[in-house]
């Protein structure tokens, strides 16, 4: 990390590189909406799941608890949003009460993950959470009867934008003669939630506690015999993880006014995770990399294999997502060949897989 | 005063093996206490079952004056005792320093909002854990290596680290398995006066060890373990005399 030790004895400089990122962040999504509100939108989903890596990061980067099931708290939060604001109970209460308690419910669960769990560890802990996602999944999907929860497979639509007083996050706007589109309101507030979750998540690494989780991570007996709880502190990192998920799918629901069990299937959390690895497992900077690149990629191919293969051939010969999924198969055999611990790896991974 | 442990009947078995039987002992305050044997005694056993890695099968502890009843591995941290392992277990991939500061862990307090509001308080705790890292790392004389990772030190250091990490948990007993092993004679030597200077600064402690020059010349009393059971206990050069000590070394290391 030369760049940031030179950046950290140089405050001018340091001052300068922030104000030109936060400017270069302000102006983003007028540039983006340029190309159309797609791209606003699509960066929107981006910070989405870069707030859901963060979250995983907690539990598999710092503690080492492999979770394949991350996607079910992204998934509760955004039901705890639904439920409570929109017509499905006719209840509306207010965002700032209603992400809290999804943050809560969503914390609830990784808790009730991970209480069972405790003892396994690798692969056993990934099957466990594997089932645990798909049960949640499942849940969403029945609990229409026989009193209907979720509405089944139909999922549950109109649910309330976020809104503060008479200001809603929904609809274009215009202030100061410029024209504020809904997803660019979001986009603005996403950035925030974003901020808030780095800074939380770079003072857990470098906490009492974030040291437990990293001495868990690293070897359990000789934690414990260290007095770490270690049932009370990987309790900690599920629920903290959980939480992370469970404001992210708040927000998601917020944002998109619909929801539905399709969005919180097995792949989902399969792409978080490969978002964290490919990343840089435990990197904060690198699992945000990950997540942007994983995010915005295929939305690339999505927007040129298609009009590329009608001016090529005429028509269209292998569907965008074909292409999407083999792409990404290849990234990441490309990146175990290559650079196994991750595109911007943490100091510990880099050392442990050379060693190896 | 009573003395700060008290061991009585431990026993342990491994399914066909009695690797603890009837084992009873006691550590006076401020004195290094030898336990040795020769391979496969039940010296190791004999620490997981104080620590709580293993339950007894019979027997009782007392330590420092209250009977130690541990459900779990990390209440033994809290009761005021530390150990190292004889298979070096540091956190390999933390930085040296980090590696003293976790051994804080048992002594701080901050939680996880602590941790994400940094107030006042978490930070003054968070320097005071820095700063006794660095203290501890410069006590066993490591001061130069606080940023080194773990697995990236000699093989001595990672030894002597492990028993930095042990201090910062401020413990009454420091329990040792085999700290010199693979250590050259020099290396032996700095920890034969750190182990000194350690219970001249009031921690006891309990050495397993094999070197035998170390052991005689260093422990204030010495028990010897044989499949299991203690066959003798006394002054360095009582046990070296000993007849039955003899016998289950076969004149081996002791000759
Ligand atoms: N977890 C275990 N399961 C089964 N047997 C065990 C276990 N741990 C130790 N033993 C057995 O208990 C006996 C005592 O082992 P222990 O490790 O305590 O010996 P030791 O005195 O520390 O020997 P060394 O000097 O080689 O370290 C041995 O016979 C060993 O094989
Ligand atoms: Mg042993």
């Amino acid at each position: 990390m030369n760049i940031s030790d030179k950046l950290k004895s140089n405050p001018a400089a340091l001052w300068s590189a922030v104000v030109l990122i936060a400017c270069a962040l302000v102006a983003l999504p007028f540039v983006l909406a340029m190309a159309g509100t797609t791209w606003v939108r699509v960066t929107n989903l981006a910070i989405l799941f870069t707030l859901l890596a963060l979250g995983l990061n907690i539990v598999v980067g710092f503690a080492g608890l492999l979770d394949l099931g991350y996607i079910a708290f992204y998934g509760v939060g955004a039901y705890t949003y639904a439920l409570l604001a929109s017509p499905q109970f006719n209840l509306h209460l207010p965002f700032w009460i209603i992400l809290p308690i999804g943050a809560l419910t969503a914390c609830v669960f990784g808790v009730l993950l991970g209480a069972p769990t405790l003892k396994l560890r690798g692969d056993y802990l990934a099957i466990v959470t594997l089932g645990f996602g798909e049960i949640v999944r499942i849940f969403f999907n029945n609990l229409s009867q026989p009193v209907n929860i979720t509405n089944g497979p139909q999922g549950i639509s109109r649910i309330d934008p976020i809104s503060i007083g008479n200001f809603s996050f929904n609809g274009s706007e215009v202030i100061l003669g410029i024209n504020f589109s809904g997803p660019v309101k979001y986009y603005y507030l996403l950035l925030l939630v974003l901020i808030a979750v780095i800074v939380i998540n770079l003072r857990l690494e470098d906490s009492r506690i974030g040291r437990a989780w990293q001495a868990i991570r690293e070897d359990e007996i000789a934690a414990a015999a260290m007095g770490i709880n270690t049932t009370r502190i990987k309790l900690l990192a599920f629920a903290m993880g959980a939480s992370f998920g469970g404001v992210a799918g708040g927000m998601f629901a917020a944002m998109q006014g619909f929801i539905s069990p399709d969005s919180f299937v097995l792949v989902e959390s399969v792409m978080v995770l490969s978002m964290v690895v490919l990343g840089g497992m435990g990197n904060i900077w690198g699992v945000i990399v990950g997540a942007l690149l994983l995010s915005f990629v295929p939305e690339l191919l999505r927007h040129t294999v298609d009009p590329l293969q009608r001016s090529l051939f005429g028509r269209l010969i292998v569907e965008p997502e074909v292409v999407r999924m083999l792409l990404f198969g290849l990234a990441l055999m490309l990146m175990m060949l290559f650079r196994p611990a991750g595109l911007w790896p943490s100091k510990v991974r880099r050392r442990e897989l050379a060693e190896k | 005063m009573s003395a700060l442990l008290e061991a009585t009947n431990i026993n342990k078995r491994f399914g066909g093996i009695e690797a603890l039987s009837a084992v009873s002992m006691r550590i006076e305050r401020a004195e290094i206490y030898g336990l040795i044997g020769p391979n496969g005694a039940g010296k190791t056993t004999f620490f997981n079952v104080l620590t709580g890695v293993y339950r007894a099968d019979g027997g009782a502890f007392t330590f420092d004056g209250t009977a130690l009843n541990v459900k779990a591995p990390h209440e033994v941290a809290a009761a005021g005792i530390a150990r190292t392992f004889q298979n070096i277990r540091l956190f390999a991939n933390m930085s040296a320093l980090e590696n003293v500061m976790v051994g804080r862990h048992v002594r701080t307090h901050a939680g996880i909002f602590g941790a994400i509001l940094r107030g006042a308080g978490t930070r003054a705790e968070e320097r005071a854990i820095h700063e006794r890292a660095r203290v501890l790392l410069d006590y066993v004389g490591l001061a130069a290596r606080g940023n080194a990772l773990a697995h990236s030190l000699p093989y001595g250091d990672q030894r002597r680290l492990e028993i930095a990490r042990a201090l910062a948990t401020a413990p009454k007993l420091l329990a040792l398995d085999e700290p010199a092993a693979g250590m050259n004679a020099t290396e032996t030597a700095t920890l034969r006066t750190l182990l000194e200077r350690i219970r001249d600064d009031g921690t006891t402690i309990l050495l397993i060890e094999h070197d035998m020059k170390l052991v005689m010349g260093l422990c204030d009393r010495i028990a010897v373990l044989d499949y299991g059971r203690k066959i003798a206990e006394g002054a360095p050069a009582a046990v070296r005399n000993d007849a039955a000590v003899i016998e289950a070394y076969l004149g081996g290391e002791l000759a």
